[in-house]
């Protein structure tokens, strides 16, 4: 299932991640995971391979513990859905270094193409807003999310939030590390923390 | 969230803050909880103190995904919450084998030792079975006088050796929540 006028989710990948300097970048099980693996990987990455719901936490605990930092979570419409009373949470919490990007196919793309809420009645801006992420947008351009990613290095304008509409076609999988201990001790020894 | 109305001023327990200490000698930063009677007193002092981040969570499980970020991120943190959200995190609980980050949670106990709403009682029960199932290990305190030593060694060995642990803190300890109309 393929919509005209909707983005290539691996090119608003690669775009967002071009400059990412420093970023710490969490990728959301399924697809997302796969997108920023094909735009390279990269010491810290923090993979996501389950624990469906989690992707916005671990960004937030990531996010408190680094503030110096920036912190891009990137995830699907699925995924912000199991996990949207963390927007609240977010919300409350304010950080100004977090980022969260929804790619939002409207599909559980993973388990079949399966309609997701978004497609139909949910508006994961409205919500985002709603729960005190005040800079919450939609990006529907390869030229506004180009303008949007500079954003993301700044650490004290945030939290953000945006949504992107893009393509449902299923893409090659790239597959990043599925080894969890690996992924968060190269991401600990990146930032200087030595294994326990 | 329960008010457990007869948590008396008079006898304003001081194991909480005990707790609180362990807490701070091992430097424990993001303090993820959603809000039980029984650890108020704890969660107030979490929230006066400047080394400390309190973050109020929708619901349980986005505790143990916080923890995860924090250990990526170079914090160590704990989860405070009571029995009925113990059930919330079950998938969650995975990033504590895959990960292998030090967790640690604190739970008040309800649904046992004179418990007044039978809605309690299921989770009450199945609590440790819930943790043992996800590979936590599972201590637990019962009498004012032990709760110290229980979460300092659950501290020790969560922090330490990265072996993800809760500590029940038993209504018994606690007191039952009293309802009265």
């Amino acid at each position: 299932m393929s919509r005209p006028n909707l983005l290539e989710r691996r090119s608003v990948v690669s775009a967002l991640l071009a400059g990412r300097k420093e970023t710490i970048v969490v990728g959301g099980l399924g697809a997302s995971t796969y997108d920023i693996a094909a735009a390279g990987d990269h010491d810290r990455n923090f993979y996501l391979w389950g624990a469906m719901g989690g992707a916005v936490m671990i960004g937030l605990g990531v996010a408190l513990a680094q503030p110096k930092l920036p912190v891009v979570v990137i995830t699907g419409d699925g995924e912000m859905l199991m996990g949207i009373g963390s927007l609240a949470t977010v919300g409350l919490q304010k950080p100004g270094n977090l980022t969260i990007i929804v790619l939002d196919n409207e599909v559980y793309g993973e388990t079949g193409g399966q309609a997701s809420h978004t497609g139909a009645t949910t508006d994961l801006v409205g919500v985002a807003k709603a729960c005190g992420i005040a800079d919450a947008r939609t990006l529907a351009t390869m030229g506004e999310i180009e303008a949007f990613a500079p954003s993301m290095q700044n650490v004290s304008t945030g939290p953000r939030f945006a949504s992107i509409k893009i393509d449902s076609a299923n893409l090659e999988r790239v597959l990043a590390s599925r080894d969890g201990s690996l992924i968060v001790t190269r991401i600990r020894g990146a930032l200087g923390f030595a294994p326990i | 969230m329960h008010a457990r109305s007869e948590a008396s001023a008079e006898t304003t327990p001081s194991w909480p803050e005990d707790i609180f200490s362990i807490l701070q000698r091992f430097d424990v930063r993001q303090v993820p909880y959603v809000p039980d009677a029984g650890h108020s007193q704890l969660i107030e002092r979490v929230l006066g103190a400047p080394s400390m981040r309190a973050v109020p969570l929708t619901t349980e499980e986005e505790g143990v995904a916080l923890l995860a970020g924090a250990w990526a991120g170079g914090q160590r943190g704990v989860l405070l919450m009571q029995s009925s959200g113990v059930g919330n995190c079950v998938n969650m609980f995975s990033l504590t084998q895959i990960l292998r980050f030090p967790f640690l949670t604190l739970v008040t106990m309800r649904g046992e030792w004179g418990e007044f709403n039978p809605w309690q009682v299921p989770m009450g029960s199945s609590t440790a079975g819930v943790f043992e199932l996800s590979g936590i290990k599972v201590l637990r305190a019962s009498h004012p006088n032990e709760v110290s030593e229980v979460v300092e060694a659950a501290a020790g060995q969560a922090y330490n050796a990265c072996t993800p642990t809760a500590v029940l803190l038993s209504q018994r300890l606690i007191g039952a929540k009293v309802f009265t109309k």
